[in-house]
């Protein structure tokens, strides 16, 4: 039963996946150009509230938390081991509280709605909502405890995320954030308006976690506003979707299992930026200068953003999904039954497998409502012709682009009248800090960016790919089922479908941090990638074998193309893995030294793979490491050390250079 | 007896709602304080929650089509056997029918609409304890499957015939074993043979100043022998204690032999008590023939009362604290606030200006004046019982705790009508099958800390079902809390709605009853308080108590009954 109900959950994702019916977009900006901010930002708020709503101020629902039983317990458990009075324990919970609880105002609420329509309308020129999405949003408040799982690439998320439910009279949401503590203005003021913080890294501390799950609980439970946090738990500094996290999804998973609410709705939310405010931010994070730390005077210095344009934003509120609906036969239904419900209880394998695939559920429908600005095509073009590239080429691929990825079910945002040249132009000029048009060429805007130390040609080449890089991101979670049996193919050079899938199996697996894949569902995968390259007519399959048409093979070549920078990259980094290193690292460590060592190689000229500077990737391809068991990971007291299994790590690079083709000599050379 | 009952229906003959000709609801016969009374809001409620109309009408068969009904197929050389013994039988259609059936809904369905595939193929009157011996043993011989027979109250298909049975079925009917044999005074124990109805038996004690106090709300009809082979419940256990606390001692004849214990005593520790293998084995391991049990002085003074509550959690909260402190009333019960309006609308017209004043102002008082919401309040029955002066202290114990949760005493009359509509509200099922509204109650068991997300959930998921499966009107979905003890309570759920517009109302119902079981298991309900499993709920019963534990149970059969003569193929 498990099993059949297992492919059920799958399949139900399949057809949502094939069945894309999208809502159409309202610029909601568009209003605030033509009235009066200040009369909006006082205008009548009176949002609609879940039915069994009793309703409570901030400071009842602190005091509720403080009492609960579940609280009240680990204090008591606390205080005898550590031989305190319960009193100082409890003291400190009340510390943790008023550092994380939100204290929702509706004059902060007013005073943000004034200001960010002022902000907003000055740095984009549209935001544009499903009016629909917002329509069904509304009717599920009402109906059951709601949370809110919005993608992530911005501190703007969230920000917008409250401005529209304000927009459009609906509850505040409270939101798990875990920043701007060190912004003891902003900070305060974002709390008036719903939001509470969690601590980064809370690992060891039981009073915390208690303190901080039974608060979300207790706000769930009572309905009291939508719950709101990002299953990336982080910004994604590459635009490409972070693998989940699970710890703040299964608390808010949890009062529906033990049934103290009759059932939950996820809501999936994906927000698009045409162009990302921090993305020159991010590429310098990736590459290891530092970030500014997060404080008011910073915010104010980043001021000069604002005479900046960022474009269109795409708010996508996804169909409300209902957990009881999800869990209904995958979870043997009384595993909370026999302790009491207020007892601290780690979560079943079934249960956290269970969270698990939700997580990488709700990720996937972000993804697939994500929106692509044509300009995310054309990077992705770009960087397969570096360094300079016709221009009139450059549109013509785009469009071919264009039909590709809506074959393969991408949501681009390509008006109809528009274009390919108008599109590619406007993209040009929205993100003329990367690439500009020099003599009918376009080339990286990789030369004197920005003013610094860092004077090396290298790195400010990095930089403008890395930039580019995060737009061709977007399309990669979109791409990665074809591409994948694409550079299969090429690597196994052979038409029979058992070898091309098990080059495929192993390729998801070594990229399963890399990419979101659901679960354990690698032949799903693999036969979904398959059946839209024959869709496109890349390929054709006969019972035992598939190969590429002729005229297929420009797509299954361009395909490849897409993801050679992370098989090349990964392979560097399992290159730094298996010769530099010789004896335990630390993830401190393991960073500054395989950046050196691909910094070298590209000095050199010896490899072009820029990409594998990224900390992202270099991260990635470490946690497939341990994942596959070549690289041991332990805890240890200050962070995690790592243990490389040389044998096995050459294991994988002989399956990943075996199957590389001849016309890679970079690859052969290292 | 059988002239008195329905045969297509509860209860007797005599006592039904009707709608009268002036169209309002109204309750026949004497037996009851309802009984001729008119209901003036009560048609008007049945259309409201239901949206039933008085046209629409189903009516059931008049009478039993004997043709319709399988025939009866015993060998002629158990029935010589038989003859020899002297135990009186039937196999006549209408005797046989009549235990081929409980009271779950379908059944009622059946007998109103269609007929049952099996049926018992005789019916036999064993008079003794010696009878049933001779009975059993002639069963063993010559291969055949008994079935006991009680009062007939079963609500879990526990009397349903197993379609696949090829063996001669003998239904063995107990209601000619209903004497009390001896009663002692000076260990206040009665020993009483099994087929007794419960009314007889409190109505026999009561002539030499006895009682049990075992108050099932079946106890018009269902039987001393049911009550131990179902571990039944009564009303109030608060005072007297369930089935397992009154019983001394059972005797009981298996196909084994006769199982019993040397002495009568208050307790003993000699392994698993063998009590326990008997009391809820639903008739699968043999027949009950003579009970001990406890009894107690008739009380000196009864008094009802009830409390209206702002709200159900409140209630629930009252109830829980009551039972905390020890001290709930010989019953103590919680409507929520779905069943307080139906309770409402069986109230009879009033007799003078005066009382109907009275009810104004009484409502006019909660409402308005303590501001509870009419839509949201929920009420509470009391029945207390004992020494006059112990009552009126203990009723004044239980108002305090109630005044602390918001509660307002609401009088003694609500109270004891509320318990008035227990006993009725089993006829009113067979009105609402008259015009397209079919319901049914079920129960579960649940710790305090959940009983109010189980209530919630349940009632939801009723909702929820019902809506999905193309039910047009929303269902009438509410529960009481209707037990107390310790470590949790005992809930009673209905469940009605009208099937207009649907082709197969009873599989509907089926799967909509099972969907709201499968939420009380989620929620940490029990799979059943008192009602039993019967074959409605075996297929829970692995997840209720374990591979092994069915296995202990399976094992003990095997023993018992190797050969399966108890075939109703109940429990396990």
């Amino acid at each position: 039963l498990e099993v059949v109900s297992h492919s059920l959950f799958v399949c139900s994702q399949q057809k949502e996946l094939t069945s894309k019916k999208r809502d159409e977009f309202e610029d909601i900006l568009e209003e605030r150009r033509l009235s009066s901010d200040l009369r909006y930002a006082m205008k009548c708020y009176a949002p609609v509230i879940y039915k069994g709503l009793s309703p409570c101020k901030p400071n009842a629902i602190k005091s509720a938390v403080l009492q609960s039983e579940q609280v009240q317990y680990v204090i008591k458990q606390l205080a005898k081991e550590m031989g305190e009075s319960p009193d100082i324990i409890q003291e400190e919970a009340t510390e943790i509280l008023d550092e994380m609880g939100h204290n929702m105002q509706l004059g902060a609420v007013r005073f943000f709605a004034f200001t960010l329509s002022k902000i907003f309308k000055q740095l984009f020129q549209r935001v544009c909502v499903n009016e629909e999405g917002m329509q069904r949003l509304q009717r599920a408040i009402q109906e059951h405890p709601v949370v809110l799982l919005p993608s992530h690439r911005s501190y703007v998320d969230f920000l917008m995320l409250s401005y529209l439910l304000y927009t459009y009279d609906l509850a505040l949401p409270v939101i798990a954030a875990g920043i701007f503590l060190g912004m003891k203005i902003i900070g305060e003021l974002l709390r008036r308006a719903g939001a509470f913080f969690m601590r980064r890294s809370f690992g060891g501390n039981r009073l915390y976690w208690a303190v901080f799950a039974e608060y979300v609980k207790t706000m769930l439970r009572s309905g009291y506003a939508p719950i709101e946090f990002f299953l990336e738990g982080t910004r994604s500094r590459t635009a490409k979707t972070l693998t989940p996290k699970f710890g703040l999804l299964s608390i808010v998973m949890e009062p529906f299992f033990k049934r103290e609410v009759f059932d939950t709705y996820l809501v999936p939310i994906s927000i698009s930026y045409e162009r990302i405010l921090e993305e020159s931010l991010y590429a310098y994070e990736l590459l290891g200068v530092p970030k500014p730390k997060e404080s008011t005077s910073g915010l104010l210095k980043a001021r000069k953003i604002l005479s900046d344009s960022f474009g269109t934003i795409h708010i996508y509120i996804g169909q409300p999904v209902s957990l009881r609906t999800l869990a209904s036969g995958r979870i043997n239904r009384c595993p909370y039954n026999l302790v009491p419900r207020h007892l601290p209880q780690k979560p079943s394998e079934d249960i956290q497998e269970f969270v698990s695939d939700v997580a990488y559920k709700m990720e996937l429908l972000q993804i697939e409502n994500m929106v692509l600005s044509p300009w995310v095509l054309a990077a992705a073009v770009l960087l397969q012709n570096l360094p300079a590239m016709d221009f009139e080429l450059l549109i013509e691929k785009t469009l071919w682009l264009k039909g590709l990825t809506q074959t393969f079910g991408g949501f681009i945002d390509w008006p109809d009248n528009l274009c390919a040249k108008k599109a590619v132009m406007s993209g040009l000029t929205l993100h003329s800090n990367i690439a500009r048009l020099v003599d009918g060429h376009v080339v990286l805007n990789d030369k004197g960016m920005e003013d610094g130390a860092v004077g090396k040609i290298v790195f400010k080449r990095a930089l403008a790919i890395l930039m580019c890089a995060t737009y061709r991101n977007q399309l990669l979670n979109v791409f990665v089922r074809p591409s994948l049996v694409a550079v299969a193919l090429q690597m196994t050079r052979s038409f029979r479908k058992e070898e091309v899938y098990s080059c495929f199996s192993f390729l998801r697996d070594i990229f399963s941090d890399e990419f979101i894949f659901f679960p354990g569902i690698s032949l799903k995968d693999f036969e979904e990638g398959c059946f839209l390259l024959t869709k496109c007519d890349a390929i054709q399959t006969t019972q035992q074998e598939l190969y590429p048409t002729d005229k297929g093979s420009v797509i299954v070549s361009f395909l490849s193309a897409m993801f050679r920078p992370f098989v090349e990259g990964y392979q560097l980094i399992f290159r730094y893995l298996s010769k530099e290193i010789k004896e335990s690292f630390t993830e401190k460590q393991f960073v500054p030294g395989v950046r050196n060592f691909v910094f070298q190689l590209l000095e050199k000229g010896n490899t072009q793979c820029y990409e594998a500077l990224s900390s992202d990737m270099q991260k990635n391809a470490l946690a497939a490491l341990v994942q596959l068991g070549a690289v041991k990971k332990k805890k240890m007291s200050n962070g995690f050390t790592y243990n490389v299994n040389q044998e096995a790590v050459n294991k994988i690079l002989d399956m990943f250079d075996a199957r590389i083709p001849v016309q890679k000599p970079v690859a052969a050379r290292l | 007896r059988q002239e008195l009952l329905k045969w297509n229906g509860w209860g007797y003959n005599d006592s039904k709602f009707i709608f009268n000709k002036k169209g309002q609801a109204e309750f026949t016969g004497k037996r009851y304080r309802l009984g001729g009374m008119v209901l003036p809001t009560f048609k008007e409620w049945i259309e409201k929650t239901f949206g039933a109309s008085l046209e629409h009408k189903t009516t059931s068969r008049a009478s039993l089509n004997v043709n319709d009904v399988p025939p009866s197929i015993v060998n002629e050389e158990f029935l010589q056997d038989l003859r020899a013994t002297n135990i009186s039988y039937s196999q006549d259609a209408e005797d046989r029918v009549f235990r081929a059936h409980g009271h779950c809904l379908h059944e009622i369905f059946v007998l109103r609409e269609g007929m049952f595939k099996r049926i018992p193929d005789i019916v036999v009157w064993p008079v003794c304890h010696e009878d049933v011996v001779k009975i059993v043993e002639l069963a063993c011989k010559h291969n055949l499957c008994l079935i006991p027979f009680g009062g007939g109250t079963s609500v879990s298909s526990a009397l349903e015939c197993p379609e696949e049975e090829k063996r001669t079925i003998v239904s063995l009917d107990t209601s000619q074993m209903n004497r009390i044999l001896w009663i002692d005074e000076k260990n206040l124990t009665a020993c009483v043979e099994a087929g007794i109805v419960g009314q007889d038996l409190e109505n026999q004690l009561a002539e030499s100043g006895f009682c049990t106090g075992h108050e099932p709300d079946s106890m018009e009809f269902s039987s001393l022998g049911g009550w131990v082979a179902t571990r039944a419940s009564g009303m109030k256990k608060n005072i007297y204690g369930n089935i397992e606390d009154l019983v001394i001692h059972i005797k009981m004849v298996t196909p084994r032999g006769i199982v019993e214990k040397n002495c009568q005593v208050p307790r003993m520790s000699t392994g698993p008590d063998i009590h326990h293998f008997i009391m809820g084995s639903e008739g699968t391991l043999g027949v009950v023939t003579e009970v001990t049990i406890k009894i107690r002085p008739v009380p000196e003074y009864q008094k009802y009362g009830s409390v209206v509550f702002p709200n159900f959690e409140r209630g629930v909260a009252c109830l829980r604290e009551v039972a905390k402190q020890r001290c709930a009333p010989a019953s103590i019960r919680l409507v929520d606030n779905a069943q307080f309006q139906f309770g409402h609308a069986l109230k009879p017209q009033v007799a003078s200006i005066f009382t109907s004043f009275l009810d104004g102002l009484k409502k006019f008082y909660i409402t308005k004046f303590k501001g509870f919401d009419p839509n949201v309040l929920c009420v509470a029955t009391l029945l207390f019982e004992g020494d006059r002066e112990k009552v009126l202290q203990h009723e004044k114990q239980v108002y305090d705790i109630a005044t602390k949760f918001g509660g307002l005493a609401a009088g003694e009359d609500n109270g004891q009508r509320g318990y008035m509509l227990t006993f009725v509200i089993a006829y009113l099922r067979d009105l609402g099958l008259d015009y397209y509204v079919i319901g049914e109650s079920f129960e579960t068991s649940v710790p305090w800390d959940r009983v109010l997300d189980l209530c919630r959930n349940v009632k939801e998921r009723i909702v929820r079902e019902c809506k999905e499966k193309g039910v047009q009107f929303a269902p009438f979905s509410t529960c009481r809390v209707t037990q107390t003890y310790d470590a949790g309570a005992c809930v009673y759920f209905y469940f009605a709605f009208n099937y207009r517009g649907i082709s197969d109302p009873i599989h509907v119902y089926e799967q909509i009853e099972r969907a709201a079981r499968e939420e009380i298991l989620a929620n940490g309900g029990s799979l059943s308080h008192h009602h039993g499993v019967g074959k409605l709920r075996k297929r829970w019963m692995k997840e209720s108590i374990s591979d092994v534990g069915l296995g202990m149970l399976r094992s003990v059969k095997e023993y018992v009954d190797p050969n399966n003569i108890f075939g109703n193929k109940n429990l396990l």
